[in-house]
């Protein structure tokens, strides 16, 4: 499969670069946009970005591997990232994480089998006073129990 | 009666929308500076008001933005730090959504005081809908003319952008913050150069914290001395706190600087949750020194709790009732810590990978008693030997940690478990 932004994505790329004083600059927001259209970032994604950066591919490799919100291998369809640091620790995300890890048979960094869920345990989401928190894709869930994110997590096509 | 400041809009719905702003008199203190005021009558407004960084540093805001090189013809960057990362902290957040204005108006008068022609707000990656949020906040203000070129017929020009992260703690120190602008690494840099005269693409670079930033309308409308009475006059303001973990009502409260942490918890939190009682509190975010409950009568400001050996830091205060471990929460943060090392210094990324270990044995009652000295040791070990304080900020809770709650290490020790069953 060839990797290549769509029109949509290309025109945003343009406006991204306009941005920053140098190119590299943009590399962050390219690389979420790369993330939003291809789903993960694949080694020919970050070629296909270091072209258009007109940037080497080892900048764009250093850069994507030091963030853990650039996946660099496949998730799941649902992304489900378990805050674990101390004020959700303290209300209860380990009792979470384990029945989310049970319920789906997968661990820490996996994914199902049919690709839908991947489960991650992540660093201090800055959402403490709604803690224990949890985010699927790009929303969050706060205030959450094992019960209340059942009902979000069985209500995914 | 204090009223407030900061938060006085954010529980009304359409106090996202620009025409909601304007009518309440937003953007008025924006307009009078570029009408009525030099960029160095404003930074000297804000370093008569002694508003010190509300990011954790409490550095005074206008004496930074002064640190600008005068007479340079390099374009000169205002970057707020939005990255908002420090376990227990979640103010800022609510600064963003619930009054996203105030947020750009606080920025923009920045900008203009520090001679900026580009703002860019860095935002962490996982706040999707607070970095939108911006976005048409943003694409607002160029609507009314409060951004783009001429501004309100000033001769002022300044554009500004939202950065979104991707997921890394130590973008919320300055200079990490800066290489991450840049597209790299949030690797920091070695100081000096400051980023004021140096910065982002080695130009004068100003970083200052969302709510320092929200604080500057207010100090330019009602001026320095108003701010400078409200709290302990060396660390004066209004001042968002944050509450998380055992108590009964966690959230964010705007009081003014130098609230008892006490009343913190019983006053505005409602006191612990299930009425149990009350162990330690990390007082300022995770990185500052642990106070047990009986050191909790101490007003929250930069000097009183720097008194009592621990630090402000961003105000996030996280509870914790005798249910909990201190091994267990210890371990928690220093993996934290592990987890967010850029990896550049080697006492941080080995003795905070190092510090895990032996936590994890202590927890799980493999250790054995000198085992808790070399914790000891490797944290004095990594505490100022690093290029950025995310070293100190796991050195502090180790020091502070073994100090207070020694004896718990000891008993894991003894009993060869954890006494409490902890499983945080």
């Amino acid at each position: 499969m060839e990797v290549k932004f769509s029109e949509a994505a290309l025109k945003e790329y343009d406006a991204i670069v306009k941005k920053y004083p140098e190119r590299r600059g943009a590399l962050l927001p390219v690389l979420h946009l790369a993330q939003r259209e291809f789903g993960w970032i694949s080694r020919d994604a970050m070629r296909y970005i270091s072209e258009l950066l007109d940037i080497p591919l080892t900048n764009v490799l250093d850069t994507a591997s030091f963030y853990t919100m650039f996946k660099l291998q496949p998730a799941g369809k649902y992304h489900i990232q378990l805050c674990s640091t101390l004020s959700c620790a303290l209300r209860g995300s380990r009792q979470i994480y384990e029945h989310v890890s049970q319920k789906y048979g997968i661990g820490d960094g996996e994914v199902t089998p049919d690709g839908k869920f991947s489960l991650l345990k992540v660093e201090c989401l800055g959402s403490c006073g709604t803690a224990p928190v949890v985010q699927i894709n790009d929303d969050y869930y706060e205030d959450m129990t094992i019960e209340k994110l059942d009902k979000v997590l069985d209500g995914l096509k | 009666m204090f009223e407030k400041v900061l938060t006085k809009n954010i529980k009304i719905p359409e106090s996202r929308n620009i025409d909601f702003y304007l009518k309440h008199g937003g953007y008025k203190s924006f307009q009078k500076v570029l009408k009525e005021m030099e960029p160095d009558t404003v930074i000297q407004e804000v370093r008569d008001s002694n508003l010190r960084g509300r990011g954790g540093a409490g550095f005074p805001a206008g004496v930074k933005w002064g640190f600008v090189p005068k007479n340079n013809d390099k374009p000169h960057y205002l970057l707020c730090n939005a990255d908002e990362s420090e376990p227990g902290t979640f103010k800022d957040r609510l600064l963003m959504t619930g009054d996203p204005h105030l947020v750009l108006e606080g920025i923009m008068i920045a900008s203009y005081a520090t001679r900026s022609g580009k703002a860019y707000i860095y935002i962490r990656g996982e706040f999707v809908e607070e970095a939108c949020i911006l976005d048409e906040a943003i694409a607002e203000a160029y609507q009314k003319g409060f951004l783009g070129k001429n501004i309100q017929g000033s001769g002022y020009d300044l554009d500004m952008y939202v950065h979104r992260g991707a997921g890394a703690y130590i973008c919320g120190e300055e200079t990490g913050l800066i290489e991450s602008l840049e597209g790299k690494r949030g690797w920091p840099r070695i100081k000096p150069p400051f980023p004021a005269v140096a910065g982002a693409w080695q130009s004068p670079t100003i970083v200052n914290n969302v709510e320092t930033l929200a604080c500057v309308p207010s100090i330019i409308e009602k001026g320095a001395a108003w701010f400078k009475a409200i709290g302990p006059e060396k660390s004066p303001g209004p001042k968002l706190y944050c509450l998380s973990g055992h108590v009964k009502n966690p959230g964010v409260y705007e009081l003014p600087m130098g609230l008892n942490l006490k009343d913190l918890i019983y006053e505005y939190g409602g006191g612990m949750l299930n009425g149990n009682k009350l162990k330690a509190v990390i007082p300022g975010g995770s990185s500052v020194p642990v106070l047990t409950a009986d050191e909790i009568d101490v007003a929250m400001d930069f000097d009183s709790l720097a008194g009592i050996g621990s630090m402000l830091g961003s105000a996030g205060a996280i509870v914790m009732d005798d249910s909990t471990c201190m091994v267990d929460a210890l371990l928690n943060l220093i993996h934290f810590y592990r987890h967010e090392s850029c990896g550049q210094c080697t006492p941080c990324r080995e003795g905070t990978n190092w510090a895990e270990r032996i936590l994890r044995k202590i927890e799980h009652g493999e250790a054995t008693l000198k085992d808790i000295d070399l914790l000891e040791e490797v944290g004095a070990h990594i505490n100022f030997r690093t290029i950025c304080p995310l070293g100190d900020a796991a050195a502090m809770p180790i020091a502070s940690f073994l100090q207070k709650f020694r004896k718990e290490f000891e008993a894991h020790v003894e009993q060869g478990k954890c006494p409490l069953n902890s499983n945080l």
